[in-house]
């Protein structure tokens, strides 16, 4: 039985991978914004079979209350092995063009917010030689692009950060894994168009059950992603440029 | 991932709505289009044949975000869950704990919900009534905010209007379902050939005494001596666990295209029938099955629907009343073998005497038939017109779920408590059915 954590619990891919932990039979900490959607939640994941769940509010720019929750998450769970961290925002790339303020916001919950949990975390696991953190990425971070650069610049800080903290606490035993889900069918998405790139979260959660499972260092998920990015990628400056991607 | 398409299972009417919007959590309130000119419907897993599910020009709700369960009681087998399951979710969680649902229709891929507006039944309606007998709560959220818990004994009115009442009253956001023990997930069923109507009906009658699920598979072309022959299915919950337990085959088939036309035509039509009826031998044969293929053996070939090409089908399903029950089906067999049109999917049922809730509740003590139609055009709906006239006369009627094109004056008439419903029919609610049956066109 695996005590998890997950921040950002009500998001819809961590909702989809929660139900996975669940029927194993998994303890979960569920932290959220919305106290009543985590309670929803957490109806849903006893019924299905997590051994235990317990809530928690959260606020991604809280940051002092970060450790606090992991202390929390320890002490509910007799202990903590594995981490998934979910929360984020998908920002108006053009009111994060016309203000600093949209642009830090979006800096602060997408990676400031997640390196604070992670500080505390990390030390954990590396004191007790053991445990998985998986952190919810972007393809966006692949290459910075007009259409979403301020998303793309905050997951690919988190990308180099998630790098370097894998390599720290490769010895201690602790697999760092970085999730890079393409077009995801979410409320977060509500507003866009879908077409065949689309993943559901549960297709989403599925891989990234699969990556808990086998320690794994970076996944694109769908698998597809790896190769179209390499693509994108691999794209020169002066064709790039005069694309509207 | 493929891209939701809102469609009813007959894939006719084709509807183009104006927006789609989306249920996730219970607790918020009804989302609503912004123009205030525009209805809604909630949308389930679009199971339904005609356009029960549909609002053309308008707005659907897709509710399948409301997939939670909220309790489940092992003891008491009462489960609490939001609208948007599908009852195969529900399966999935119940069935190893020894739980069952107390009424299934045909598929299981139909949501609490849908289940709930559409009243559903299944092979046992002689023994359980239909799905609405067995809830014992639900809670309705309408578009003025409100939010209320129905029972039979608390808000009774919206508790009767709202079974059956095919989403016209508000959002179901959950309910409270009373499930079934069970010992094990296998059936012990048997099949029985019989050779024509009289024989359906006298089997039938031997079989509700002592089987829990029957149904007979009628051969809609048979004609002459042989009119109304098929293969009578029925079953019980098997009382302890076979011993080897049969093979549950995991070969998924799918019907990855839609033909350019149907792929149903009388004459391919009238070898399958012949075929499967003489495929089971003369007599009763035991076999115990796993409940999936017994319940729902069309759920394995995904989207059977396309094999009647992008025109789609009609499935029709009437019941008349005992009494004048073997006359009018044998008129309306005799019809459809002459038109030599049809379905090879075609069930005969006896309907039992448990009342339902459910103002608009269509099943009633009698016998049903329920078949598919492939649309030719004109040839199928002067067939099914000519069809709602025997069933008139017999003082049948048909069943909403399933129709795309009954006359407003027939609805009116056979469903009396329509003005019940639509005084509570939520002001922003509204679907193309009921825009269609409630005045004439």
């Amino acid at each position: 039985m695996r005590k998890i954590l997950i921040v950002g619990a009500t998001s819809a891919i961590a909702e989809a991978t929660a139900r996975l932990f669940a029927a194993r039979g998994d303890a979960l900490y569920l932290a959220g914004r919305n106290p009543d959607r985590l309670q929803i939640l957490a109806d849903d994941l006893r019924t299905r079979g997590a051994n235990l769940v317990a809530t928690a509010r959260f606020d991604a720019r809280d940051y002092d209350g970060h450790a606090d929750l992991i202390d929390s998450a320890v002490h509910a769970l007799d202990g903590l092995d594995t981490v998934l961290i979910a929360h984020g925002t998908l920002p108006d790339q053009k009111a994060c063009e016309a203000s600093f303020v949209a642009a830090r916001d979006a800096f602060e919950v997408n990676a400031l917010s997640v390196i604070s949990f992670l500080t505390p975390i990390a030390n954990r696991f590396e004191a007790q030689s053991g445990g998985t953190i998986a952190v919810i990425s972007s393809v966006a971070g692949d290459r910075g692009r007009q259409s979403n650069y301020v998303y793309g610049a905050a997951k690919s800080c988190l990308d180099t950060f998630l790098e370097g903290l894998a390599h720290r606490l490769a010895t201690a035993n602790v697999a760092v894994i970085t999730v890079k889900p393409g077009f995801v069918d979410t409320p977060m998405t509500a507003a866009f168009q879908k077409g065949p790139l689309w993943a559901s979260p549960e297709q989403v959660a599925r891989d990234i059950d699969r990556a808990i499972a086998k320690g794994r260092r970076v996944i694109y998920t769908p698998w597809f992603w790896r190769w179209i990015m390499r693509i994108i990628r691999s794209v020169p400056t002066f064709v790039f440029h005069r694309t509207r991607l | 991932m493929t891209i939701r398409r809102y469609e009813s299972w007959g894939r006719y009417p084709k509807a183009s709505h104006a927006s789609v919007l989306a249920a996730h959590w219970r607790k918020d309130p009804l989302p609503l289009p912004e123009s205030s000119d525009q209805s809604i419907l909630p949308y389930g897993n679009g199971r339904s044949y005609g356009d029960v599910c549909l609002n053309e020009g308008n707005t659907l709700l897709d509710t399948r975000g409301l997939d939670r369960f909220i309790a489940f009681d092992p003891e008491t087998g009462i489960l609490r869950c939001e609208g948007g399951v599908l009852l195969s979710e529900i399966l999935d969680l119940v069935v190893p704990q020894g739980w069952f649902l107390p009424v299934t229709p045909g598929t299981r891929f139909v949501t609490v919900g849908g289940a709930i507006a559409n009243d559903v039944h299944g092979k046992n309606h002689h023994r359980s009534g239909t799905f609405g007998c067995h809830v014992r709560a639900f809670e309705l959220v309408r578009s003025d905010g409100s939010r209320r818990l129905c029972a039979c004994d608390t808000n009774a009115e919206y508790f009767g209007a709202t079974i059956g009442g095919l989403g016209l009253t508000g959002l179901i956001t959950w309910a409270d379902l009373q499930l079934r023990k069970i010992d094990n997930p296998f059936i012990a069923g048997e099949t029985v050939r019989y050779q024509n109507l009289q024989d359906f009906f006298a089997l039938s009658a031997e079989s509700d005494r002592d089987f829990e699920y029957t149904v007979a598979w009628i051969d809609c072309l048979a004609r002459g001596p042989s009119l109304g022959r098929g293969v009578f299915i029925r079953g019980n919950h098997a009382e302890r666990k076979p011993v080897p337990e049969p093979r549950t085959s995991r070969l998924g088939l799918a019907v990855p295209f839609t033909p350019p036309i149907s792929a149903i035509n009388g004459a391919t039509l009238k070898m399958f029938n012949a075929a499967y009826y003489y495929c089971h031998p003369a007599g009763r044969h035991p076999s115990t099955l796993h409940y999936a293929p017994f319940f729902y053996p069309l759920d394995s070939v995904a989207e059977w629907n396309r094999i009647y090409g992008p025109r789609g089908f009609l499935q029709y399903q009437f019941v008349v009343p005992l009494a004048q029950g073997v006359e009018a089906v044998r008129e309306i067999l005799q019809r459809i073998a002459r038109a030599s049109t049809g379905s090879f999917l075609a069930v005969l049922k006896i309907f039992g005497e448990r009342g339902s809730p459910g103002w608009l509740s269509f099943p009633q003590p009698g016998v049903t038939l329920a078949l598919d139609f492939p649309n030719v055009g004109t040839k199928t709906f002067d067939l099914l017109a000519g069809l709602d006239g025997v069933v008139r006369e017999a003082n049948g009627r048909l069943y909403p779920a399933k129709d795309a094109r009954m006359s407003g004056t027939d609805f009116r008439n056979a469903y009396p408590m329509w003005h019940d419903l639509e005084a509570l029919r939520d002001p922003r609610i509204d679907s193309s059915f009921w825009r269609r049956v409630r005045e004439e066109h």
